[in-house]
């Protein structure tokens, strides 16, 4: 049920950006999401992408700090109050979403949103008894 | 004017010979009161009756901040605990201070020193002396605190920051006497600028300015923006605080070392051979009157020379020139010592694998300011900007519990910090001094 993400550290400075991506795009990594959370001095980069192991090793190996997170990718109804129906249901169950973004294809008719949680796993349960698709990493890769 | 006359300008016979009586005491009562100095000089093969001349301090061993160290916090007092009335602390090499202690009568001595300080620099009994050294464990506020008295002016016991009441003060109270450091001179000067303040229009006649090292260039540009005369002074807690050495304020020219309670020697900092007058190498120091904390040839780091020209004040104490540097790595910034060991210590309790870490020193508008740049490794690294945050928040609060100053704290890339030859390059010092 879990997704694996990456996240790399950048510091706020020009070219940053393009340089991780570059590295990707040259390792064959292909970006299927991410969020970029900036401070005035420093930046996270986060990521899904179709190979893990192979994006962290080529950040890595260019001296990138890179973490590994796990989040949870989640089917919305693509209609208004799709979104809030789901985090009222996180929200009456006291789980905090630490960040969520976007991504950028659809399931189907539904658009998928990625979620940072505290405590993974009580979300996914609560979740799930509420009837909400989650969508399983090795799908998430390839959509 | 002279505060001491008899004292200050001595023929140089007489004050040798004073210096050598007082000398032979010091190490005598050392050998047998602290059992550093007995083992210290026994393993050197030195007794104190070898001291027969002031040319035999030389065989004497020297003392380093690492011994004051090893006997943290009271292993170098030479009287017992009920003999001690103050006690003062300044930033060691690590976590912990280097700690000294003073006598009732060492703090009659302090006072007097600090009164022939103020004198030199131009303070009468009719003074009012704005101080603004910090009060505390730093010997700097309490050190003039006591010379002033001593001397009979009034003192302001305003100690450091909230720079526009200060201001406020100096406009109300008229005080004659600024003492503070260098560029707390430069910040109030701009910040009464700010208030529309204009320090023509204070009654300032000359200022005491020291616990940090500056420039020629900075005097004229106190002696401009605050319209007196600027004097350095010179001191260290481990020897005495201030008042150890003070620019006469008709040459300012060197600061006269108080010779009649210190000896002061020149040594090559490799070889810790002596050197001539007029060379230049690191300053060591003898105290020879004080009781609580006495030091055989202490080496202070600082860099300077000495010189025995006689001076047109009329003193005959020899003058040590303004400290031009250090023989170690220790920053000094807004009057306190840091040493990058230090911020080493607070990084690695904090982390298992201590990161890679540089200090960059500033000076932004005239105050000394530290950043603390820390590479994020996976250790510490988090996907969350709050987790980060709280990273850099940490470091600083444990450094300022640590050092009672205040940095800024910078999280920056893997390998962006500069190495040379493997080895990181720990501090670049950007100031202008």
């Amino acid at each position: 049920m879990k997704v694996e993400q990456i996240s790399v550290f950048l510091e706020n400075k020009a070219g940053r950006l393009a340089e991780v991506t570059r590295i990707l795009g040259e390792g064959g990594v292909n970006i299927r999401a991410l969020s970029l959370a900036d401070t005035s001095d420093f930046g996270i980069l986060r990521l899904i992408v179709n190979d893990n192991e192979k994006a962290k090793k080529i950040l890595k190996d260019n001296g990138f700090t890179v973490g590994k997170t796990n989040v949870v990718a989640i089917e919305v109804e693509d209609k208004p109050g799709g979104l809030a129906k789901i985090l009222d249901t996180l929200y009456r169950a006291g789980i905090n979403v630490e960040y969520m973004y976007a991504f950028v294809q659809q399931s189907g008719e539904n658009a998928v949103i990625i979620f940072r949680f505290d405590n993974l796993d009580e979300a996914i349960r609560v979740l799930q008894e509420n009837g909400v698709t989650v969508i399983n990493g090795s799908k998430v890769y390839t959509l | 004017m002279i505060y001491n006359e008899e004292f200050e300008t001595l023929p140089r016979e007489a004050l040798e010979a004073i210096q050598l009586r007082r000398l032979k005491n010091t190490v005598e009562r050392v050998y047998h009161t602290v059992p550093f100095y007995k083992k210290h000089f026994d393993e050197h093969g030195v007794k104190p009756d070898d001291i027969k001349s002031l040319e035999d301090l030389h065989r004497l061993p020297f003392t380093t901040k690492q011994d004051l160290r090893d006997n943290y916090p009271f292993g170098l007092f030479a009287v017992p605990m009920d003999s001690v009335v103050r006690i003062h602390a300044s930033s060691g090499t690590t976590g912990k201070p280097t700690v000294v202690g003073y006598t009732a009568r060492d703090i009659k001595t302090w006072s007097e020193l600090m009164a022939r300080t103020l004198m030199a620099g131009g303070a009468t009994k009719g003074d009012i002396i704005h101080n603004a050294y910090g009060y505390g464990l730093f010997t700097g506020g309490l050190g003039f605190h006591y010379g002033a008295e001593t001397l009979g002016a009034s003192v302001i016991p305003i100690s450091g920051g909230n720079t526009k009441r200060q201001v406020m003060i100096m406009k109300d109270f008229g005080p004659t006497i600024l003492t503070c450091t260098p560029s707390y001179a430069l910040l109030l000067a701009e910040v009464a600028e700010e208030m529309g303040v204009d320090f023509k229009s204070l009654k300032f006649k000359s200022g005491i300015f020291g616990a940090e090292p500056w420039s020629e260039q900075m005097r004229q540009e106190i002696e401009r923006k605050l319209n007196l005369d600027a004097v350095d002074i010179y001191g260290l807690s481990e020897v005495m605080g201030p008042g150890v050495a003070v620019e006469c304020i008709e040459a300012k020219n060197g600061l006269h070392i108080f010779e009649d309670h210190f000896i002061a020697e020149i040594i090559d900092p490799d070889t810790g051979e002596p050197l001539p007058y007029g060379e230049k190498g690191e300053l060591v120091f003898t105290t020879i009157t004080k009781e609580a904390f006495p030091v055989i040839r202490y080496r202070t780091r600082d860099i300077s020379a000495l010189h025995r020209e006689p001076c047109k004040c009329g003193r005959t104490l020899v003058r040590m020139e303004r400290v031009s540097g250090r023989t170690d790595d220790m920053l000094i910034i807004r009057g306190v010592n840091v040493f990058p060991s230090q911020i080493e210590s607070v990084l690695m309790e904090m982390e298992e694998v201590a990161p890679h870490y540089q200090l960059i020193v500033d000076r932004v508008e005239h105050m000394d300011q530290l950043t603390v740049m820390v590479e994020v490794n996976e250790k510490i690294f988090s996907d969350t900007v709050r987790n980060l945050q709280e990273l850099e928040t940490k470091i600083r609060r444990n450094i300022k519990d640590m050092l009672g100053i205040s940095t800024i704290v910078k999280l920056v890339e893997p390998k962006t910090i500069e190495r040379s030859q493997g080895k990181a390059r720990r501090v670049i010092d950007n100031r202008k001094i």
